[in-house]
C-alpha cells in the first residue's frame, strides 16, 4: 500500500467516523407545522422543552405555510421519498390522510410498538372521535383542537348600546345594526373560515346534516345535503346584510382575523385558537361567546364540532425514529403541560385530566374565554349530525363551497342556487374521491 | 474557382447541439410526456394506487361548467395582461430612451420588479389593495368608491391583472429599450428632416423596425400569462371570489395541489399545452409575416 493510499484511507475513515458519531447520538425528528403568531412561539417552545428534557432525540419544528400548504408540502415530500416524521394536518384533511394506508403510521400502532404508555381513554372523546377509526383506534394525535366561537369586543358593544352579548342570530343581526349605526360602517359583524362557519358548524349547531352517512363518518359513499330551507334562509339573511355591510364577508381562511384585533369588526366568529393572538393584539376588553343559533329551530343549539389540527406520523421511518416520536407524544400528553397549553393558546386540552385540572385550579373563574369551545362541544350528547365530518377532497371542497357563498353574497346567484350548486359540485368531488380511495 | 470552407465532421455539430438538446429533453419533453401519461391515470394524492382510465379525465373535465368559465376568464386575463404589459413597457421604453438626467437610474429601477418572485409580488398587491388593511384601498374607500376585491369579481380581476402586468413590464421594458437603441439614429433623423413629427416617426419608422422585438415579446408574454401567473393569482385572490379569477393554469394548480386530483389536473395541463402550442404556431405562421428583420 502506497503512502497515498494509506492517507486516503485514513481520511475516509476519519470523515465517516466524525460524521457518524453525532448522528448516532441524537436522532432528529422533523415536525412540519402550520402555526403562526402566538401559536408558532408555543410550538417552538414545546420542541425546545422536549429537546432539553432528554438527549437521545431532537425535535426540529419547521413552519411550512398555512394548513393546506403544509399538507401539500408533506404529500409532495412523501412522493419524493423524504417525508417528515410528524406532519400537522388540519381536520378537513383527515379523510385524505386516513385513506392513504402505507403513507402513514397509525398512532395506536406507533405507541404499541414503541412500548410507550398509552391509554386512548385518557383523551377527550369529543376530540379523539374525529381522528379514530369506527373501531376506536386512534390514527392521528390530536394537537391543537379548537371550535368556532364568537369573539366580542365588549367596549364597542357598550358604546353602541348593546347591553347583552347576543345569543341568537336575530340578536346578532340587531347588535350589528346598532354597531353600524355607532360608527362601524364597514363591518357590523363578520367571520373567518366562511365554509366552516356557515355550513359545517352551522349544521352541527342546529342538528341538521351536512351529508348522509353521519356526515361521511360511516362511509365514503356519503351525499351532501346542506341545501335545506334552513341553510338557504341563513345564507339569504347574510346576503341581505352584506348589501350595506351590516355583515361583511372576510374571506375563506383566517387571514382577516385582524379585523377583530384592529377593532374594525366588534363581533367576529373564528376559531377559539385565536386566543393567543387576541391577547397580544387586541387593545380592548374582549371575550368569547358561543356561536349564535336560530331559536325557532327545534333542539338548537346542539353541539359544535372540532376544528384545528392533529399530528400524523408518516410511514417508512426507522424503529428508533418512531420511538422518538412516541416519546414526544407522551411528553405532549402530560397533564400539566396540556393544562398550560390550553390556558395559553385557547386550544382545547386533549386529555380529560388536563381539563379537570384546569377546572379544579379555578382557572375558568378568572379566564372564561378558553372554556367557551368546551362548553359548545359538550353542550349536548352528539348526534349523527354533530359527531364530526369526514369528506374526501375536503380541502378543495371547502374552497368550492366558499366560492358559491361568495357568488350569493356578490348577488350573482340566489342563496338557493348557490347552495344547490355547492352541493352538486361537492358531490361530484366526493364521487371522484370514492374512486381513488380503495 | 472559388474556395469554400466545408466542415466534414458529423460529430462536432451534434456535440455542439447536445447541451441544448439535453436541456430541452429533460426540462420539456420528459415532463410533458409525464403529464400526458398521467392524464390517462386516476391516482390518489399520495401516489399509492393508480389505475389507467383512458379518456375519463378528459370527459370529466369537459363536463364541468366551471372549466368553460375558466377558459373565458383566461381569454380576458391573458389579453389584458399581454396588451397592457407590452403597451406600458413600450411607453416607458420610448420615454427612457430620451436624453434624460439620471436615465440610467430610472432604467435600473424599472427592471427591479422582474426580480420579485410571483408569490411575493402577489402578497404585496394583496396587502396594498386589501379592502380593510390596504394602504391604497383605504383612500379609495374614503373617496366613496366601494372597493371590494373579496366579493366583487371585476375588482379582483383588476387587481390580479395589475399585479401580473407590474411584474412583466420590467422584462418587456428591458427588451424594448435594447430594441430602440439598436435603431440607427440616422434613419430617425432623416425622417425628421423630411418633416415627420414625433408620432409619425414612431409609427412609420420606429415601430416597424422594432417589430422583431415586439414579436419575440408577444410570444414570451403569452407563455408567461398562460403558465407563470398562477403564483400571483394564488397569493392575491386564490381564484376567487366565486371563481372569477380562476384561469386555466390556476385551475391546474388548484385541482392538482389543493384537490389532489392529479389525473384531472394533468388532463387540464395537456389541454393548456395544446392551446399554447397552437397559439405559438399561429403567431409564427401569420403574425411573423408582418415582422421586418
Amino acid at each position: 500500500m502506497s503512502f497515498r493510499q494509506i492517507a486516503a484511507a485514513t481520511a475516509v475513515a476519519a470523515t465517516f467516523g466524525f460524521a457518524a458519531s453525532p448522528a448516532l447520538a441524537v436522532t432528529e425528528i422533523q415536525w412540519w407545522h402550520a402555526m403562526t403568531g402566538g401559536n408558532n412561539d408555543i410550538v417552538n417552545k414545546l420542541a425546545e422543552e422536549f429537546n432539553a428534557s432528554q438527549s437521545d432525540y431532537k425535535v426540529v419544528p419547521t413552519f411550512k405555510g398555512a394548513y393546506p400548504d403544509t399538507m401539500n408540502a408533506g404529500i409532495a415530500a412523501f412522493r419524493a421519498g423524504n417525508a417528515p416524521h410528524i406532519m400537522q394536518v388540519f381536520e378537513v384533511g383527515t379523510a385524505t390522510m386516513m385513506s392513504a394506508k402505507g403513507a402513514i403510521k397509525p398512532v395506536y400502532e406507533l405507541m404499541k410498538e414503541a412500548g410507550e404508555p398509552f391509554d386512548p381513554k385518557a383523551y377527550l372523546p369529543a376530540i379523539t372521535g374525529y381522528y379514530s377509526t369506527s373501531k376506536g383506534d386512534m390514527l392521528s394525535f390530536p394537537f391543537n383542537s379548537s371550535s368556532m366561537v364568537m369573539w366580542i369586543n365588549k367596549d364597542e358593544l357598550k358604546k353602541a348600546g348593546v347591553a347583552e352579548i347576543p345569543k341568537t342570530w336575530p340578536e346578532v343581526f340587531d347588535a350589528a345594526k346598532k354597531l353600524k349605526a355607532a360608527g362601524h360602517e364597514t363591518c357590523g359583524f363578520s367571520n373567518a373560515w366562511a365554509s366552516w362557519a356557515h355550513i359545517e358548524q352551522f349544521s352541527a349547531w342546529h342538528n341538521v346534516p351536512i351529508g348522509t352517512k353521519a356526515n361521511g363518518l360511516d362511509g365514503f359513499d356519503t351525499v351532501l345535503e346542506f341545501n335545506s330551507p334552513l341553510h338557504v334562509k341563513h345564507l339569504q339573511n347574510l346576503v341581505e346584510l352584506q348589501k350595506d355591510k351590516t355583515y361583511d364577508y372576510s374571506g375563506r381562511g383566517s387571514a382577516s382575523e385582524s379585523r377583530f384585533g384592529s377593532g374594525e369588526c366588534a363581533i367576529f366568529m373564528t376559531s377559539s385558537g385565536y386566543y393567543a393572538t387576541a391577547k397580544s393584539t387586541a387593545k380592548f376588553d374582549f371575550t368569547s361567546a358561543p356561536m349564535p343559533y336560530y331559536p325557532d329551530v327545534q333542539g338548537a343549539p346542539q353541539n359544535s364540532i372540532i376544528g384545528g389540527a392533529s399530528l400524523w406520523v408518516m410511514g417508512g421511518k426507522t424503529a428508533n425514529e418512531y420511538k422518538g416520536v412516541a416519546k414526544f407524544f407522551t411528553f405532549l400528553s402530560d397533564t400539566n403541560r396540556q393544562a398550560k397549553l390550553h390556558q395559553e393558546s385557547g386550544y382545547l386540552p386533549i386529555t380529560t385530566a388536563a381539563y379537570e385540572k384546569t377546572k379544579a385550579d379555578g382557572f375558568y373563574d378568572k379566564n372564561p374565554v378558553p372554556q367557551t369551545p368546551l362548553k359548545e362541544l359538550t353542550n349536548k350528547p352528539p348526534t349523527e349530525n354533530s359527531r364530526g365530518l369526514r369528506f374526501g377532497n375536503m380541502v378543495q371542497m371547502r374552497d368550492v363551497w366558499a366560492e358559491e357563498i361568495e357568488a350569493a353574497l356578490a348577488g350573482k346567484k340566489t342563496a338557493k342556487e348557490a347552495l344547490d350548486s355547492a352541493v352538486a359540485r361537492g358531490n361530484a368531488m366526493l364521487r371522484t374521491f370514492e374512486k381513488t380511495a380503495k | 474557382m472559388e474556395k469554400s470552407v466545408v466542415f466534414n465532421g458529423k460529430l462536432l455539430p451534434y456535440l455542439l447541439l447536445a447541451p441544448q438538446l439535453a436541456i430541452t429533453l429533460i426540462f420539456f419533453y420528459w415532463p410533458a410526456s409525464q403529464a400526458i401519461w398521467q392524464s390517462f391515470l386516476r391516482e390518489d394524492a399520495f401516489g399509492l394506487n393508480s389505475e389507467f382510465v383512458g379518456l375519463e379525465n378528459y370527459q370529466a373535465l369537459f363536463a364541468q361548467p366551471e372549466y368553460y368559465t375558466a377558459i373565458g376568464t383566461t381569454v380576458v386575463f391573458s389579453s389584458l395582461v399581454t396588451v397592457l404589459s407590452l403597451g406600458v413597457a413600450l411607453l416607458f421604453a420610448t420615454q427612457a430612451d430620451k436624453n434624460l438626467k439620471g436615465a440610467s437610474a430610472y432604467k435600473t429601477l424599472m427592471i427591479w420588479p422582474y426580480a420579485v418572485a410571483p408569490a411575493i409580488a402577489g402578497v404585496l398587491w394583496f396587502f396594498i389593495f386589501h379592502p380593510t388593511l390596504g394602504t391604497l384601498a383605504r383612500p379609495l374607500r374614503v373617496m366613496g368608491f366601494n372597493w371590494n376585491p373579496m366579493l366583487d369579481g371585476t375588482h379582483a380581476m383588476i387587481l390580479v391583472v395589475m399585479a401580473a402586468v407590474w411584474k412583466q413590464v420590467a422584462y418587456n421594458f428591458l427588451f424594448f429599450l435594447a430594441g430602440l437603441q439598436a435603431i440607427p439614429k440616422s434613419v430617425i433623423e432623416a425622417g425628421a428632416i423630411d418633416g415627420a413629427g414625433p408620432l409619425r416617426r414612431f409609427w412609420t419608422i420606429i415601430f416597424p423596425l422594432l417589430s422583431p422585438t415586439t414579436f419575440f415579446l408577444l410570444v414570451v408574454n403569452i407563455v408567461y400569462v398562460f403558465f407563470e401567473t398562477f403564483g400571483i393569482i394564488d397569493a392575491v385572490t386564490a381564484g376567487g371570489p366565486a371563481g372569477s379569477t380562476t384561469t386555466m393554469v390556476y385551475k391546474v394548480f388548484a385541482d392538482g395541489r389543493l384537490g389532489g386530483d392529479l389525473g384531472g389536473s394533468a388532463a387540464q395541463s395537456v389541454v393548456l399545452m395544446v392551446i399554447v402550442i397552437a397559439l405559438t404556431a399561429i403567431q409564427f405562421r401569420y403574425v411573423e409575416r408582418k415582422v421586418q428583420y
